[in-house]
């Protein structure tokens, strides 16, 4: 059954209401990624807890080597070897379907290999970074859509995976006649708008977004989001952003999360983690982008810069560079937990019971009156 | 918002530039068509582009990628030759190749640090080769190696002579290399993306040192990006480049508050700004031209969501629209102007030098 395909109305529960309410589709509970083993490990991400929601664009921001990539990586079991999962669980929430053992459960951690084949891809799928890596050189994008076609749809005739082929295409703003293309014949934008049919071509829950844009201009980037938000909205797919543009994720994600070497440091609706942040790594982070309106002040960034995994700070990896850092930070390290009633999380002492809370942390947050973006881009 | 008296008061070019290009080109030869009919073609990467740099400020070069900033800058370093145009040094022509008393004025800093430093020496080598190089190092060279990484905020200087490259950070590195280029007391500075390749967290940190450099030193600076918002902070003008063309350039808030060009309005719509009010709405759509068969008349006319008869005819004019700020587009010329043989507009053209905003006032 197929309720997703690109022609079907929208689904019956508006994507723009998901928020909090929404049901989990995938959960990720205290995952711990090592590379390496033993006493040489290096502890690239850990205890990280993640719930994605049905229709839910999740954002993931975090500097190169902060463990945002491995994170997804591991949840859907492509991590490559030296990388080890040393704990946790990721579960998958199948949508219930009619007349068949509903929605069992599944942890992707623990699943055999056929398990995996039938979730990946057709239940949860990835657009990586770098196109070109990621599309096959040597035969043509039309022949690439066969393949998996072939494979996850084995009923459809050989003319119905070409078009197919074509409707896919066509959803994500190219041309029919491209499938006759091979990859180094596209544009960098075209490949990634192929890869993204490529993704939904078997409609699947959950999209994993790596980095999808950073290699594209702004202008590109920007037309291709658009194209990608508009697909969620019509076909109702949650989705997993990765990257290190928080500015971007502010307009683009409902919800974010922000990484630091390895660990989860704040979760917030984006419009109250950009008016009113609470961590001192987001503070700092959301004061890296220089604005486009109104006077220019001289900006300081965060000073010195992200840690080495190998050799980790004690206590709170953010601590050296962290201008409000107490005695309690070098020491202990804290987690992601609840700070106030509204749900707001940060792992960060100056929230613990006894510290003073800076000003600069403590702004209001805007709750529903800054709206999110996904209710703003559908009131338009 | 209104601009500030004092950048009103000061247009970029009111100074005699200390380095100049003047009507730029670079064509590069490539493979065009197949089997029989294959041949070479070229492909305008610069097509008549002029810039000038004086002491004190930051240029930025804002573009797409393929938008040729990058050669520009490469023909200003002299790396690369233009294939039409000049380059100027204190106003006076730079003879051919790349002499040596140029490359001890003109220095470039190159976009990824970690390809920039050689990986099997150390810093200090790094950086006292330039030195022997142009006979600078003086009696210690030692010292001057240790009051260059100060510069360049490396402290204590000590703990980072004696690493290799991979030792350091990205954001360490590139500050190594722009001490390598700072080693021979350079006039003009060239960073081409000198922040792309860093984590954001010390972006600013190398957009502050160029910023100080610019006050403290008095160096020229020409900061090649494709991050409009770190133009805007750190520039004091900005030229924005389209398919191997200027199309716009102005002081750096004025153009970010009050873009003439649809492409600079294009670009600016796109960038990411989470102050947004609202979604934004593309103004145009598509990808750049091929440089190989660019469009005729306005580079820009298959995009441009104002086209006109003439913009696929005409190439447009550059057109002073405010203090320092010139648009190459039909939109601000006088509708009763907008003859494709205009005498008149032709010969503006011909003499306009894009860059400077005494050039073709309209009126």
């Amino acid at each position: 059954m197929s309720e997703m395909s690109p022609s079907a109305p929208a689904p019956s529960t508006p994507s723009h209401s998901f928020t909090r309410q929404a049901e989990p589709v995938l959960e990720i509970r205290g995952l711990n990624v090592d590379y390496g083993f033993g006493t040489e490990a290096v502890h690239a991400v850990v205890d990280c807890d993640l719930v994605l929601r049905r229709g839910q664009v999740l954002g993931l921001a975090g500097e190169s080597g902060s463990g945002k990539s491995t994170l997804s990586m591991a949840a859907i079991r492509l991590l490559r070897s030296p990388g080890v999962i040393t704990g946790g669980e990721v579960l998958f929430h199948p949508r219930p379907v009619e007349g068949e053992s509903s929605g069992a459960t599944i942890d992707l951690l623990r699943a055999d290999e056929a398990a995996l084949r039938r979730v990946r891809w057709s239940e949860i799928s990835v657009v990586f970074q770098s196109a070109l890596n990621a599309l096959n050189p040597v035969i043509t994008i039309g022949a690439q859509f066969d393949d998996l076609l072939k494979v996850h749809r084995p009923h459809l005739s050989s003319a119905q995976r070409w078009d197919r082929g074509v409707e896919l295409l066509e959803m994500v703003g190219m041309t029919g006649d491209r499938l006759r293309s091979y990859s180094h014949e596209l544009s960098g934008g075209m490949r990634q708008r192929a890869m993204i049919a490529m993704a939904l071509a078997l409609e699947p829950q959950v999209m994993i977004l790596d980095e999808p844009t950073t290699a594209l201009d702004v202008v590109t980037q920007r037309e291709i989001l658009e194209e990608l938000m508009g697909l969620r909205d019509r076909l109702g797919f949650a989705a997993l952003f990765i990257t290190h543009d928080l500015s971007l994720l502010v307009e683009l994600a409902d919800e974010i999360v922000v990484m630091y070497a390895g660990r989860l440091m704040e979760r917030a609706p984006a419009a109250s983690l950009f008016r009113a942040p609470r961590v001192p790594y987001t503070y700092g982070l959301l004061h890296c982008f220089p604005p486009m309106h109104g006077e220019r002040k001289p900006m300081e960034g965060i000073p010195g810069s992200p840690p080495d995994l190998r050799a980790l700070p004690s206590g709170c990896s953010f601590h050296p560079r962290c201008p409000w850092a107490m005695e309690r930070c070098r020491k202990e390290t804290p987690v992601l937990t609840r700070i106030d009633a509204s749900g707001r999380e940060a792992a960060c002492w100056l929230h613990s019971d006894g510290a003073t809370v800076p000003t600069e942390l403590a702004v209001a947050d805007p709750g529903d009156r800054g709206l999110s973006a996904a209710t703003r881009r559908v009131a338009r | 918002m209104s601009i500030t008296a004092q950048q009103a008061a000061t247009p970029p070019v009111s100074v005699t530039p200390v380095l100049e290009g003047r009507g730029l080109t670079k064509y590069f030869s490539v493979k065009h068509g197949r089997g029989l009919f294959a041949g070479t073609a070229r492909l305008f990467a610069v097509d008549d582009v002029t810039i000038a740099l004086a002491a004190g400020t930051v240029t930025a070069l804002v573009g797409e990628s393929g938008s040729g900033k990058t050669t520009v800058a490469r023909m200003l370093a002299k790396i690369i030759n233009p294939d039409g145009g000049e380059v100027r040094l204190d106003g006076k022509p730079v003879p051919h190749g790349r002499p040596r008393s140029y490359a001890r004025q003109v220095q470039m800093v190159f976009q990824d640090p970690f390809a920039s430093l050689n990986p099997i020496h150390r810093i200090s080598y790094n950086l006292v080769r330039p030195l022997t190089i142009h006979h600078l190092g003086g009696d210690d060279v030692n010292e001057a190696v240790e009051e260059l990484l100060r510069r360049v905020a490396l402290e204590p200087p000590q703990q980072f002579t004696r690493k290799f490259p991979h030792e350091l950070s990205g954001g360490q590195r590139q500050r190594v290399a722009i001490a390598r280029a700072l080693s021979v007391r350079p006039r003009v500075l060239l960073a081409d993306e000198p922040v792309s390749m860093l984590d954001v967290s010390i972006r600013l940190g190398i957009l502050n040192l160029l910023a100080d450099l610019r006050d403290r030193d008095r160096l020229a600076i020409l900061y090649v990006t494709h991050d409009i918002a770190s133009a805007r902070y750190l520039a004091d003008t900005i030229v924005v480049m389209y398919a191997g063309q200027v199309v716009e350039t102005a002081p750096s808030t004025r153009l970010t508050d009050y873009p003439a060009h649809p492409y600079t309005q294009l670009l600016l719509s796109a960038a990411p700004d989470p102050d947004r009010a609202e979604p934004p709405s593309l103004a145009g759509s598509g990808a750049p031209p091929s440089l190989i068969t660019p469009p005729s008349g306005c580079r820009f006319h298959p995009r441009c969501p104002h086209a006109m008869a003439i913009c696929s005819t005409t190439a447009p004019p550059s057109v002073t629209v405010g203090p320092g700020h010139a648009s190459n587009c039909w939109l601000h010329v006088d509708s009763s102007r907008r003859v494709p043989d205009n005498p008149e507009v032709v010969a503006a053209k011909a003499s306009s030098t894009s860059m400077r905003p005494s050039a073709a006032p309209p009126k």
